[in-house]
C-alpha cells in the first residue's frame, strides 16, 4: 500500500502542461465526435434505456446466464474455466499456455488482463506477452501504466515513441522517423511477424451471448482479428458481468458502444466467434470467467450498476476532473469517473479510498453514460463506506473531519447552539478578515484559501433578520 | 467445492437479498421506449445512405447496374492498382473472376502463403446502411477469415439485395447462423494512438474497395 | 400562495441578502411567505462527504418541519437537488424506513428551486425586475443535470430591464466547487476554477450570477483573490432589484 493518494498524484499531473494539453486535445476531440454521432440517432435515448434494462435484468439472474453460456460454449467446442480471483485466472492462463510448449503469446487490448496483472505472471513463467494494440505496445515498451482507457499512450509524444521503437523493434525500428504514419507502418511490419509465428493468443471480451456461446471483440486496428484468427489456441478472459442472455441483445450494445466510445457509427472491426470452427481460426478455444470482486459489487444494491459498464470511456472524456488530473492520478487501468468507482470496489478502500473523493459530483458522467450508470450516487455511497470504516477506529473517530461533521450535525439539530456558534464565529473571524473576506484559513480549510477568499460572516443571519422583521410587524 | 460451484453460490447469495422489511420494491421501469428495429426509408434512400457512409470512410466504391459488369469493373480496378495476384474462395462464381490476374483458390493455404499474396476478392454476407458496415460470416463466396485478413488489399462484391438499414436488421439475419465466424468491417482499420493523429491502415487490408451491384439481385442465402 | 421558505444553511449564515431577496420577490408577486422555525440544513454536506446517518437526521428534520407546507421554495439548486434526488435514496437505502420514504415521496413534489418555482410553478418569465448591469450566468451542475432547469433562469434574466446578458463560454462545465472536493482536492478544484474564471473574464461582465451561492462562494472567492473586480450575485438578488428600489 502506498501513501500516495489521488490528490498527490493529481498534483503531479497538474504541473505537467504537455500532458494537460494532450488530454485536453483528446477529450475535446472525442467529446465532439461522440456528441455528433449520438445526436444523429433518433432512438439514442431508447437504446440507452434498453441497454440499462438488459444489464439490470441480466445481473438479477447472473448465475443462470453464466451456466447457459458455459453450456453453449462447450457445445460449440470451447472450454470454460471459472476463476474466483486474479491469482486463479493467472494460474489458468499460464497453465494453458505452458501446455502448448510456447514461450510467447500475443495479446489483444484487454483491461481484464491488466486487472489481473497477467503479464508479470506470464513473464515469471518464462512466457513473453506481446501487446498488439499500438498504444498498449507503446506503454508496454516504455514499462509504464496506461493513462486512458481507450488512448492509453496519450501521455507520450511522437519522439518518445520513435525512440522506443528504434530501441526495441530490431530491424523494423532502424532509421525510423517520428511521423505517425511511419511509426504505424513499423508497428505493422514488426507485429505481422509476431502474428504469424505465435501459437497462443490472449484476449478479453466485450460481450458474450449465453444462448449461442458467441463472444464479441470490437476494435479499430485489426490486431484483434489477427489474434482471433491466426493462432492455434485462443484464451479469452471476461468478467462475469459481460454476459448477455440473448443474441438479440447485441443489436443494442453494438450500437451503443462504438458511438459512445470513439464517436464512430461503428468501430472499424467487430469480430464474433462461437467456439471453434474447423478450417477457420483457432483449433482450441478457452473462455475464462472471472469474478475477482465482481460478486461483491453485485451484492451491494446501490453500487450494483457499476457492473453495467461496457468500458466505453465516455465518462472520462466528459469529466472535468479527469481532464485536469490525468489518468495516472487514478493509479489503475480503470481511470476517470468509472475508475473512481470500479477501482475502490475491486482493490478495496484501504488501497484506493481516496478515489471516491476524486470528483466534484458534477454529474457529467451520469448524463452521457450509454447505460446510465449513476456514478455520482455510487461515489457518494463509497464515501460512506470510507467513513464507516474509519469510524471503526479510535483514531478515525477523532479525525478532524469526523469531529467537524459531528459538531455540524449537532448544531443543525439545535437552534440555540447554532445561533451561539454564529455569534462566536463573527467574533473569531475578526482577526482573519480583511475587506470583508478571509484570505487565509487554518487547516483543514487551508485548501480553500489556496486560491479563494472566504466570505466573512455578516453581522446578521437571515433568521435574525426574519425575527426582527416579524417583531416589527 | 469447485471454483465454479463457489462462484455460482456467491453470485446466488449476492442476487437473492430481499428488500428490507416493509420497503416497497424498486419499481420496475415502465414501458420502455422502443428503439428502431428497421430503418424507415425507401430502397434508394437506404442505398444512398450506405454509399455515403462508404465514401465517408474513404472506401473506393463502384456502383454497377448488373452482376455481368463485375468482371470488367474488377479487371479495370486491379489493373489501375497494379495488382496481379489475388486469393479467392474456392466457391467464387466464375462470373466475378477478373481477367489478366493470377487467381489463387484458397485450398487450405498456409498463413505464410496467404500473407505473400497482395490481395483478396470475395463476396459478403450482408451490409448495413446506417453504419456503412460490410459483414462477412464465412458463408457463400466469402472464404475463411484469414483470407480477407492477411492480404493487403480486399475487393468485395456487395449486392443491393444484401443491404439492410440498421444494426438490428443485420443481427436478425446473422442470427440464423450465429455459430459462423462473423466479421464486421466499417471503414479501414485505423489508429489515433500517436498524438491523436489518425493513421488509416494498421493491420489487415489497408485498402478496401467495393463493387456495389444494384441490378438483378443475387439470390439471398443464409 | 402560501410559500414556506427553506433558506438553507449557507444562505442563512453567509448570504442573508439572498433570502431577503427571495422574500421580496415572492411578496411583490403577491404571495405569503412563511419561515418555519427549527429548520437548518438539507444535509448535503454530510451526505456528499459520506456521513449518511447524520444526513438522515436532517432528512427527518426537514420532513417534520415542512410536512404540511403548501409549497417549499429553496434558493439553492444543489440543496433542491439534494432533497429531490437524494432524500428518497437516503430513506430507502440508509434509513431503510418505509414511513420516512413515504413521507419524503409525498413532500418532494411540493419542493421547488426558486427560479423553477417562478417559471414552472407560476409560469412567469417577467417578474418586473430592473438591474442595469452587464451580467453573465453560470448554470450550476445541479441546475443543468439534477434538476433539468434548462433555460428557465436565463429566460428570467432576459426579461430583467436594463440587464445586459452575456453568454458564458463553456457554460456546462463544472466550476470545481463540489463541496468538500474544493478542500480535499484543492489543486484540481483550483484548476477547474481557473478555467471558469477565464471564461467569466472573457465576457467582460461586471457580475456573475447563478442559482446557487455555494458555486458563487467558490467562484467569487477566486475572483476576489485575483482582484478582478467582478462580483458574484445570486439570481434572486437580481430579480429582487427594481427601478424604485434598485439593489447593487
Amino acid at each position: 500500500m502506498s501513501n500516495a493518494t489521488f490528490t498527490s498524484r493529481a498534483a503531479k499531473s497538474l504541473r505537467n502542461s504537455q500532458l494537460r494539453r494532450n488530454i485536453n486535445k483528446a477529450t475535446t476531440t472525442i467529446r465532439g465526435k461522440t456528441a455528433r454521432v449520438t445526436a444523429e440517432l433518433p432512438d439514442w435515448e431508447a437504446l440507452r434505456l434498453a441497454g440499462r434494462e438488459i444489464k439490470r435484468s441480466t445481473l438479477a439472474e447472473l448465475d443462470k446466464h453464466l451456466i447457459a453460456l458455459e453450456e453453449s460454449v462447450t457445445r460449440a467446442g470451447g472450454t470454460v474455466h471459472w476463476a474466483r480471483d486474479a491469482a486463479e485466472a493467472r494460474e489458468i492462463v499460464v497453465r494453458l499456455t505452458k501446455a502448448h510448449n510456447t514461450d510467447q503469446v500475443i495479446k489483444i487490448k484487454s483491461m481484464t488482463t491488466d486487472e489481473i496483472e497477467l503479464n508479470p505472471a506470464l513473464e515469471g513463467a518464462g512466457i513473453r506477452p506481446y501487446e498488439t494494440d499500438l498504444a498498449d505496445m507503446i506503454v508496454q515498451m516504455g514499462r509504464e501504466k496506461p493513462s486512458h482507457l481507450l488512448v492509453p499512450a496519450i501521455h507520450k509524444n511522437r519522439v518518445e515513441i520513435r525512440d522506443l521503437f528504434r530501441d526495441q523493434m530490431g530491424s523494423h525500428g532502424e532509421g525510423l522517423s517520428d511521423r505517425p504514419t511511419d511509426l504505424t507502418k513499423a508497428a505493422r511490419a514488426y507485429l505481422r511477424d509476431k502474428f504469424l509465428e505465435t501459437r497462443v493468443a490472449i484476449s478479453g471480451a466485450n460481450f458474450a451471448v449465453a444462448e449461442t456461446g458467441s463472444v464479441v471483440v470490437v476494435e479499430s486496428e485489426g490486431n484483434g482479428r489477427m489474434c482471433l484468427t491466426l493462432p492455434d489456441v485462443l484464451i479469452s478472459i471476461m468478467g462475469i458481468e459481460k454476459v448477455l442472455p440473448r443474441w438479440q441483445d447485441l443489436e443494442v450494445f453494438l450500437q451503443l458502444l462504438p458511438r459512445a466510445a470513439t464517436g464512430e457509427r461503428m468501430n472499424p472491426y467487430t469480430s464474433i466467434w462461437t467456439g471453434t470452427v474447423p478450417g477457420d481460426g483457432p483449433r482450441e478455444f478457452h473462455l475464462v470467467l472471472l469474478d475477482n470482486g465482481r460478486s461483491k459489487i453485485l451484492a451491494d444494491e446501490v453500487s450494483r450498476e457499476t457492473l453495467h459498464c461496457i468500458r466505453c470511456s465516455r465518462c472520462l472524456n466528459v469529466c472535468p476532473v479527469y481532464e485536469r488530473a490525468g489518468g495516472h492520478a487514478y493509479d489503475s487501468m480503470y481511470q476517470g469517473p468509472i475508475g473512481a468507482i470500479v477501482t475502490p470496489q475491486l482493490k478495496g478502500l484501504e488501497e484506493a479510498g481516496s478515489l471516491p473523493y476524486a470528483s466534484s459530483l458534477c454529474g457529467a458522467c451520469h448524463e452521457v453514460c450509454p447505460v446510465k450508470i449513476n456514478i455520482p450516487q455510487i461515489l457518494v455511497h463509497l464515501r460512506g463506506k470510507v467513513v464507516e470504516s474509519k469510524r471503526e477506529t479510535a483514531l478515525g473517530k477523532l479525525s478532524g473531519e469526523n469531529m467537524a461533521m459531528q459538531v455540524a450535525s449537532r448544531l443543525f439539530n439545535n437552534q440555540q447552539a447554532l445561533e451561539w456558534s454564529l455569534w462566536a464565529g463573527r467574533l473569531g473571524q475578526k482577526l482573519l478578515t480583511r475587506d470583508g473576506v478571509m484570505p487565509w484559513l487554518p487547516p483543514p480549510l487551508s485548501g480553500w484559501t489556496l486560491s479563494r477568499d472566504f466570505p466573512a460572516l455578516p453581522e446578521q443571519s437571515f433568521r435574525d433578520w426574519w425575527k426582527q422583521r416579524e417583531n416589527g410587524k | 467445492m469447485s471454483s465454479r460451484d463457489i462462484m455460482l453460490a456467491t453470485i446466488r447469495h449476492a442476487i437473492s437479498r430481499p428488500a428490507p422489511d416493509g420497503l416497497p420494491a424498486v419499481p420496475p421501469p415502465g414501458d420502455l421506449p422502443a428503439y428502431r428495429r428497421r430503418l424507415d426509408a425507401t430502397g434508394p434512400e437506404i442505398v444512398d445512405r450506405f454509399l455515403e457512409r462508404l465514401r465517408d470512410y474513404n472506401v473506393h466504391v463502384e456502383v454497377l447496374d448488373s452482376e455481368a459488369a463485375v468482371i470488367a469493373a474488377a479487371t479495370a480496378r486491379l489493373a489501375a492498382l497494379g495488382l496481379d495476384r489475388l486469393v479467392i474462395p474456392a466457391d467464387l462464381p466464375a462470373a466475378w473472376r477478373p481477367a489478366g490476374v493470377t487467381l489463387v483458390e484458397d485450398q487450405a493455404l498456409d498463413h505464410q502463403t496467404l500473407n505473400a499474396i497482395p490481395g483478396a476478392l470475395t463476396g459478403a454476407a450482408l451490409a448495413i446502411a446506417e453504419t456503412g458496415s460490410i459483414v462477412l460470416d464465412g458463408g457463400r463466396h466469402q472464404g475463411r477469415r484469414a483470407l480477407t485478413l492477411l492480404p493487403d488489399y480486399h475487393l468485395c462484391v456487395v449486392f443491393a439485395g444484401q443491404l439492410v438499414g440498421l444494426v438490428p436488421e443485420a443481427m436478425d439475419q446473422l442470427g440464423r447462423h450465429p455459430a459462423r465466424p462473423i466479421t464486421f468491417f466499417s471503414g479501414p482499420s485505423a489508429t489515433a494512438d500517436i498524438e491523436l493523429d489518425r493513421v488509416v491502415g494498421v493491420h489487415g487490408p489497408r485498402t478496401l474497395d467495393v463493387l456495389f451491384v444494384t441490378g438483378p439481385t443475387q439470390p439471398r442465402e443464409f | 400562495m402560501r410559500v414556506s421558505l427553506f433558506i438553507t444553511c449557507i444562505n442563512d449564515s453567509l448570504y442573508p441578502h439572498t433570502g431577503q431577496a427571495v422574500v421580496r420577490v415572492l411578496e411583490r408577486l403577491g404571495h405569503e411567505v412563511v419561515f418555519p422555525e427549527g429548520q437548518s440544513c438539507c444535509g448535503q454536506m454530510h451526505h456528499n462527504s459520506g456521513y449518511a446517518p447524520e444526513a438522515v437526521a436532517m432528512v427527518r428534520q426537514f420532513v417534520e418541519i415542512f410536512r404540511e407546507a403548501e409549497v417549499v421554495v429553496v434558493p439553492s439548486t444543489s440543496c433542491t437537488a439534494m432533497i429531490r434526488t437524494q432524500y428518497p435514496h437516503l430513506a430507502r437505502h440508509v434509513a431503510k424506513d418505509a414511513a420516512l420514504l413515504e413521507a419524503v415521496e409525498a413532500l418532494v413534489p411540493r419542493v421547488w428551486e426558486f427560479s423553477e418555482f417562478l417559471t414552472r410553478k407560476l409560469g412567469l418569465t417577467d417578474v418586473g425586475a430592473y438591474y442595469p448591469h452587464r451580467v453573465t450566468y453560470h448554470s450550476s451542475c445541479n441546475s443543468l443535470r439534477s434538476l433539468g432547469l434548462g433555460d428557465g433562469p436565463l429566460t428570467l434574466l432576459r426579461h430583467v430591464r436594463g440587464l445586459d446578458l452575456v453568454e458564458l463560454p463553456n457554460n456546462t462545465e463544472c466550476c470545481g466547487f463540489g463541496g468538500t472536493f474544493a478542500v480535499k482536492n484543492a489543486e484540481t478544484s483550483t484548476a477547474m476554477l481557473t478555467d471558469k474564471m477565464r471564461h467569466i473574464l472573457s465576457t467582460n461582465a461586471e457580475i456573475c450570477t447563478a442559482g446557487d451561492n455555494s458555486c458563487l462562494m467558490h467562484i467569487g472567492g477566486g475572483l476576489s483573490r485575483q482582484r478582478t473586480g467582478v462580483r458574484t450575485v445570486h439570481l434572486a438578488q437580481i430579480l429582487a432589484s427594481t427601478a424604485e428600489a434598485p439593489l447593487a
